[in-house]
């Protein structure tokens, strides 16, 4: 029907309005949005790749060059253009973060919705759980897991461990928050009507829960990116990254052990770091932001009239 | 009118367990329980208007909850056209999936009951979804374009993508009615459906629930505390105190010649139409006492103006006072 797309036009406009009152959201979304054009568009942004090596006019290769010899940042130790690992790194590193963090979210959401509503020995079972995983750190335990599976020589690639470790162990706070949001709206009338009107579990978490629960769980999902990017480039620090596609952790890995800061070679090493500051800063932001935008309680009373209208703002009334 | 009821309850009760703390689970307290509806009975006939009335916390919406399957009854029985509601269909029961498409509930308060990231077209048309009706787009708009004009709001199409936020508390409650009249119900349980709106508004919904029951026939529990909108409303009435029908009646019976004493009081307490039927006020003394601990004998007895001793022992049950008048007073049982 046309009408639900003209709906929900109008729902994104008014988003886009509210939106960009706030300087910091902008902010956000932007670096995260040239942090994934970046990644999009690497071949059409560096005339090199990753595996080149940079040579001299006498063929010798460029090793430790300063961004001064060599535009824009610089080489590394064998001579690797570091503006070309960066924005490919920037591929990595941005995938491994939005799939390990859509699946704990999505793997979060899901138990918590199931623990909340359906309550009894389900809940006390994901709650158990949840209390586990909480109490045992996840960096070491992450590494444990990762280098095990490492070693076990399954035919997956290092990334897809990665993903799924990080994934399937950083959903419990997800699971906490989505659960006792799932409380409170079960209890609530518009779904004591649901019922009445003979509607099933599946019809009311699907039509009734989910809806008010959407805000939440896109806000954490932003939130989550930058927590899943930021241990992605730990454990890859760590040397768990795939060194064969390097992300800006394994880039910070190997300016470490290969003498990167004796050589003074700062252009190899604070790139990478800015970078993880760049999108974790500007999923933190940019989360913070919708957050606050999406509390219900902020949303519109239909006292306010439409947009026309014009409100009695406080510096009107002097008040 | 035929004879038979379109809903009866037997021996209705609803309790609910007070939660114990682990100390209290510790020394096997008794489990103590709320007994919100402690053995109602009463019979609603087709195309009937029954008001359910008494103060707050006595138990009227733990009724309507429990006659539409939204709390678990505790013992009784509830028949919908002569057979049993029970959880699936059956012989002789009719399942809840079934009565729910049968009998629609209004509830209480139409700024809670309306899902705030829906659509009125999706609230409205959602008992038609749920109940797998009127599948096309086309008959669907149709009987939600019904629905809505039916319960006044007109033009339909100008309600369709709107958000209940953008609507008035009055046109959220003609939402929620039209919403219960998309299925075409025989039973319509209301639960207060006027005590959160402006007063200005009251009589409108009010005409509005009485215009459909006339034309559509329905059968209505009409739930309220304010006496004053029921001589209009309704048929018969039930008053409730503390979980239990202590009067029922004929509207007219029970408003001119009312038998117990606290309907008598709630009576002399409501605004008379007519000031000169006024009668002197009974002004009750005392709390409603908590229903987790009811007085002994007759539940009333503590509050009761013309209690005697008898009062504290004996639990009146209904005595019939002519054909369509009961009470539950000792001072009747003679
Ligand atoms: N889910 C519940 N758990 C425990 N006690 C409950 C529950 N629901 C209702 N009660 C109790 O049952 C009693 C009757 O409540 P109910 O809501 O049915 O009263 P009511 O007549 O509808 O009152 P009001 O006019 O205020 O709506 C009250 O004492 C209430 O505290
Ligand atoms: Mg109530």
């Amino acid at each position: 029907m046309s009408d639900h797309w003209k709906l929900f036009l109008r729902n994104l406009s008014e988003f886009w309005k509210a939106f960009r009152r706030n300087k910091l959201g902008l902010v956000g979304g932007f670096l995260i949005l040239t942090a994934l054009l970046a990644a999009i568009f690497a071949p059409a942004l560096t005339p090199h790749s990753a595996v080149d090596i940079m040579r001299d006019s006498n063929g010798r290769a460029l090793t430790f060059a300063s961004p001064a010899t060599h535009s824009p940042l610089g080489t590394d130790d064998a001579g690797h253009d570091i503006w070309a690992l960066l924005i490919y790194g920037a591929r990595i590193s941005l995938m491994v973060g939005f799939l390990a963090g859509f699946i704990s979210m999505f793997v979060g959401s899901s138990l918590g919705i199931i623990a909340g509503y359906f309550g009894g020995a389900v809940d006390t079972l994901v709650m158990r759980v949840t209390d586990i995983l909480m109490v045992i750190p996840d960096l070491p335990l992450m590494l444990v897991l990762v280098a095990t599976i490492r070693q076990m020589d399954l035919k997956v690639s290092p990334l897809s461990v990665l993903i799924l470790v990080i994934g399937l162990l950083y959903w419990t706070s997800a699971a906490r928050l989505i659960r006792s949001q799932t409380l409170t709206i079960k209890e609530r009338q518009f779904v004591a009507r649901a019922r009445a009107i003979g509607a099933g579990h599946w019809h009311i978490i699907r039509k009734h829960i989910l809806p008010q629960l959407m805000p939440l769980i896109v806000t954490n999902t932003v939130l989550i990116l930058s927590t899943a990017i930021l241990i992605e480039s730990g454990l890859a620090f760590l040397g768990l990254g795939d060194p064969t596609q390097p992300s800006w952790g394994t880039m910070l890995n190997f300016a470490f052990s290969r003498s990167a800061i004796s050589n003074g070679a700062w252009w190899f090493y604070l790139p990478p770091g800015i970078a993880i500051l760049w999108v974790s800063l500007g999923c933190i932001l940019l989360g913070n932001v919708l957050e606050e935008m999406m509390n219900p309680r902020l949303t519109a009373h239909y006292l306010e009239g439409d947009k026309g209208m014009i409100a009695i703002t406080d510096k009107e009334t002097g008040l | 009118m035929t004879p038979n009821p379109i809903l009866e309850a037997r021996e209705l009760h609803t309790y609910f367990l007070v939660p114990q703390s682990p100390f209290e689970a510790l020394m096997r307290r008794p489990h103590l329980s709320v007994k919100a509806v402690d053995g109602v009975s009463f019979a609603l006939m087709r195309g009937e208007t029954l008001a359910i009335v008494g103060e707050s916390g006595c138990g009227k919406t733990t009724i309507a909850r429990t006659l539409i399957g939204l709390e678990a009854k505790t013992k009784g029985e509830i028949l919908f056209d002569g057979k049993e509601v029970a959880l699936r269909d059956g012989q002789t029961a009719i399942g809840l999936k079934h009565l729910r498409q049968r009998a629609q509930m209004i509830f209480q308060d139409p700024y809670e009951s309306l899902n705030p990231r829906a659509t009125i077209f999706d609230i409205v048309a959602e008992p038609l979804v749920v109940h797998g009706l009127a599948k096309g787009e086309r008959e669907r708009t149709a009987a939600v374009t019904t629905a809505l004009e039916d319960a006044g709001l007109r033009p339909a199409e100008h309600y369709f993508m709107r958000y209940p936020y953008e609507l008035s508390g009055g046109q959220r409650q003609r939402v929620v009615i039209a919403s219960a009249l998309v299925l075409q119900p025989e039973l319509l349980i209301a639960d207060e459906p006027v005590s959160m709106l402006d007063v200005s508004i009251r009589a409108e919904i009010l005409n509005l629930l009485r215009d459909l029951r006339q034309k559509r026939g329905i059968s209505v529990i009409f739930i309220t505390h304010d006496l004053s909108t029921v001589a209009y409303f309704a048929d018969r009435i039930a008053v409730m105190y503390l979980g239990r029908i202590v009067e029922i009646g004929l509207t007219r019976e029970v408003l001119r010649d009312p038998q117990h004493p606290y309907t008598k009081a709630l009576l002399s307490v409501a605004p008379a139409p007519n000031p000169r039927l006024r009668r002197k006020r009974v002004i009750l003394q005392g709390e409603t006492p908590n229903p987790i601990n009811l007085p002994s004998g007759c539940r009333f007895h503590p509050r009761c103006p013309v209690a005697f001793d008898q009062c504290k022992i004996k639990d009146p049950q209904l005595t019939v006072l002519s054909e369509t008048h009961q009470a539950a007073c000792l001072l009747l049982e003679k």
